[in-house]
């Protein structure tokens, strides 16, 4: 739970460091998260972080809450999102500004495939807007994007990629479903196709 | 040498003593490519007693992620990050350069362990069966994928691409979408990518300039993905070509592609290329490709200067014939054409391939089973083989792409679960496993490659690559993998 807690600080925090940085800090806890889900012994958080690079995370704690409140804005740095499972189960987690849901749903443990770790090259980490109006808040999927999305299983009118979708304050609330992927799984790529 | 396998099968057997159950479920997985791999990750997942084996008959793992994906896909390789974990785990191993049908036969394996489960894919090709098929410059699309990604089996083909402009691929699936973006694209681009040296080498110097991807149904029915279209749609220095007339529709097969995303999406990729001018940067050694839709390949050529060579394809047009909602075959009109080539890919399909002991049904090319049961046999009311089980390719055909696999082996896993919550499957005697495993392979003396052994080909490879610029320089021949394990 710490060790969650303060990777989704480090994540969150990383969108404030210079952008050459952002990629790298923010990569961490996802292979970190990767690595817990398949029963390895948990790498410490400071093999990950050393140590003096927690404390400037927990300087910049602090800079960044001014930060806000300098510019301000009334924006959270965190949405609520909801992960509605194959079983129909929910998991009410809290999303740092800037993180892609397929990050968050890898911190929080959320069962949620990410065979390309959000490069943009598979189709396993789809996932269904449960509300309409939530979809319409989204960017537009791009040509690449629905040409993954071609591939999904159980693809909805709503569905869109995890690691597409970027939390912004808009989308605080949006409830976000798995596909249940057996069920739809005699539809397609069952049969063998006649040449 | 024999001592150092007896002491590493020791330390897996101390390894696994100290964390496993007393009875554990002792699975084999044969085959590690996605498939198998994700088999063994549910597994491990699902049942907690389970000690799950992956044997492979290559050194190498990771099937056709390695052997198959295309050089210049590097983002859809990264799933190797999950399957390496998926080995690494403390109830999983790996082991390489075991051949089930001749290192050990099924029956054994099934005596040794409380579930198989057979994910070995398909490894052959279907044929055409036409005239002058075995001519010289025909090869399969797999052959031809195999030499190009370093497969050691590959190696060997050495396509000729320099006695021909002209290539023909038979097929317009991603395979073949794939085979034509490796001989069209810019070898400057191959470079930089894990492609195996022979194969650049080779391409660097083809004089293939022009290649035709043939289908016998319309752009309505091609098999490829918007994704793959659209990457060689967008190739530097790359003429495309299709012909107008091709893309009109029958009412019923606009119908039909109302309900089909991906059909249509492929269809609406194709209208705009046909439609839109070709770009005004022509070199001199600008490329052609071109689709040709309603041909049906009757025979080949043989060439009258080159003896036993293939010096053209004889196509039979072809019309659509509706055979049931959203559903066409192609039917031959009778009339002939010619397209001349130096070398042929057919790219019409994978074919599986059973070992001794399997049931199988020939016409489908699939082991016949129940939602991963294998069945005795395709009748109606066939009888469960206790204890063996298939995914991925072997069980439904060869088709779908990596993430297919995924909900294939939750499907296969979660039969396996209810196997032995009904009593269907038992796992109350004990079985010797890896144990039993590792001493019959040593008492014929197969050499076992661990996963270890793997990871130090892994990283000559990426060593050699890094001096050339590529992010690896695969070990191509059976003999430079073994070196690199002893």
């Amino acid at each position: 739970m710490l060790i969650s807690r303060v990777a989704k600080l480090g994540a969150c925090l990383a969108k404030h460091l210079p952008t050459r940085n952002y990629a790298a800090m923010s990569r961490l806890p996802y292979i970190q998260r990767t690595t817990n889900h398949h029963m390895q012994p948990p790498l410490s958080f400071t093999k990950l972080y050393n140590g003096p690079m927690i404390k400037k995370h927990n300087l910049f704690s602090t800079v960044t809450a001014n930060n806000t409140s300098e510019e301000g804005s009334e924006q959270k740095e965190a949405i609520s999102v909801t992960f509605v499972d194959k079983d129909g189960e929910e998991n009410h987690i809290k999303v740092p500004i800037g993180m892609s849901m397929l990050e968050a749903a890898h911190e929080n443990d959320i069962e949620l495939e990410g065979a390309c770790e959000g490069s943009l090259a598979c189709s396993t980490c789809h996932v269904i807007v449960m509300d309409v109006e939530y979809y319409n808040k989204l960017e537009d999927a791009t040509d690449e994007e629905n040409d993954m999305l071609d591939l999904a299983f159980g693809l909805s009118e709503t569905s869109r990629l995890g690691c597409q979708v970027i939390a912004k304050p808009e989308l605080d609330g949006i409830r976000l479903a798995i596909p249940a992927a057996t069920r739809n799984f005699a539809v397609d790529g069952y049969v063998p196709k006649p040449h | 040498m024999q001592k150092m396998a007896i002491w590493k099968a020791k330390q897996w057997l101390s390894r696994s003593f100290s964390s496993m159950p007393s009875n554990p479920l002792r699975v084999c997985v044969v085959g590690s490519g996605p498939a198998g791999f994700y088999t063994a990750e549910k597994m491990l997942k699902v049942q907690q007693q389970a000690q799950v084996d992956i044997i492979d008959r290559l050194p190498t793992p990771f099937g056709l992620v390695r052997s198959g994906v295309a050089p210049d896909h590097p983002e859809t390789k990264i799933v190797i990050n999950q399957f390496s974990r998926v080995a690494q785990h403390e109830r999983c191993s790996f082991f390489g350069t075991v051949t089930l049908g001749s290192s050990i036969s099924l029956s054994e394996l099934r005596e040794l362990y409380h579930v198989v489960v057979l994910a070995y894919g398909a490894e052959s090709d279907r044929s055409l069966g036409i005239p002058g098929e075995n001519l010289k410059g025909i090869h399969s699309a797999r052959e031809f994928v195999w030499w190009y990604n370093g497969h050691p089996d590959g190696r060997n083909l050495d396509p000729d691409l320099k006695s021909t402009d002209t290539a023909v691929i038979l097929g317009q699936g991603n395979v073949a979408l794939d085979v034509a973006r490796i001989l069209l694209r810019p070898t400057t681009e191959l470079a930089t990518t894990d492609i195996a040296s022979h194969a650049l080498s080779a391409l660097e110097e083809s004089s293939i300039r022009k290649v035709y991807l043939v289908g016998r149904r319309g752009p309505a029915q091609a098999a490829c993905t918007a994704k793959e279209l659209r990457e060689i749609l967008g190739l530097r220095n790359l003429d495309i070509s299709i012909q107008e007339p091709d893309l009109i529709l029958t009412p019923d097969v606009e119908e039909g592609l109302t309900s089909n995303r991906i059909q249509r999406r492929v269809y609406e990729l194709l209208s705009k290329a046909a439609t839109s001018r070709p770009k005004n940067d022509a070199g001199l050694s600008k490329r052609q490709l071109h689709f040709v839709f309603f041909r049906k390949p009757d025979s080949f050529i043989e060439s009258k200067d080159r003896h036993g060579h293939a010096s053209g394809v004889y196509f039979e047009k072809t019309v659509l014939k509706g055979v049931g909602p959203g559903k066409q075959i192609a039917i031959g009109t009778g009339e002939f054409e010619v397209i001349n080539c130096g070398l042929v890919l057919k790219s019409i399909g994978y074919k599986s391939i059973p070992v001794d002991g399997l049931p199988f049904d020939h016409k489908k090319g699939i082991v016949p089973n129940d939602r991963g049961r294998v069945l005795s046999d395709t009748s109606g009311d066939s009888i469960l083989e206790e204890g063996l089980y298939v995914c991925g390719w072997l069980k439904r055909g060869p088709t779908g792409i990596v993430a297919t696999n995924l909900h294939c082996a939750e499907e296969t896993v979660s039969s396996i679960s209810e196997d032995l919550e009904k009593g269907v499957l038992s796992s109350s005697s004990p079985k010797p496993g890896r144990d039993g495993l590792l001493q019959l392979l040593n008492d014929r003396n197969v050499r076992v490659v661990s996963f270890s052994d793997w990871e130090k080909i892994d990283s000559e490879e990426r060593k050699l690559g890094s001096s050339r610029n590529k992010p690896r320089e695969k070990l191509a021949t059976w003999d430079e993998l073994q070196k690199y394990t002893l």
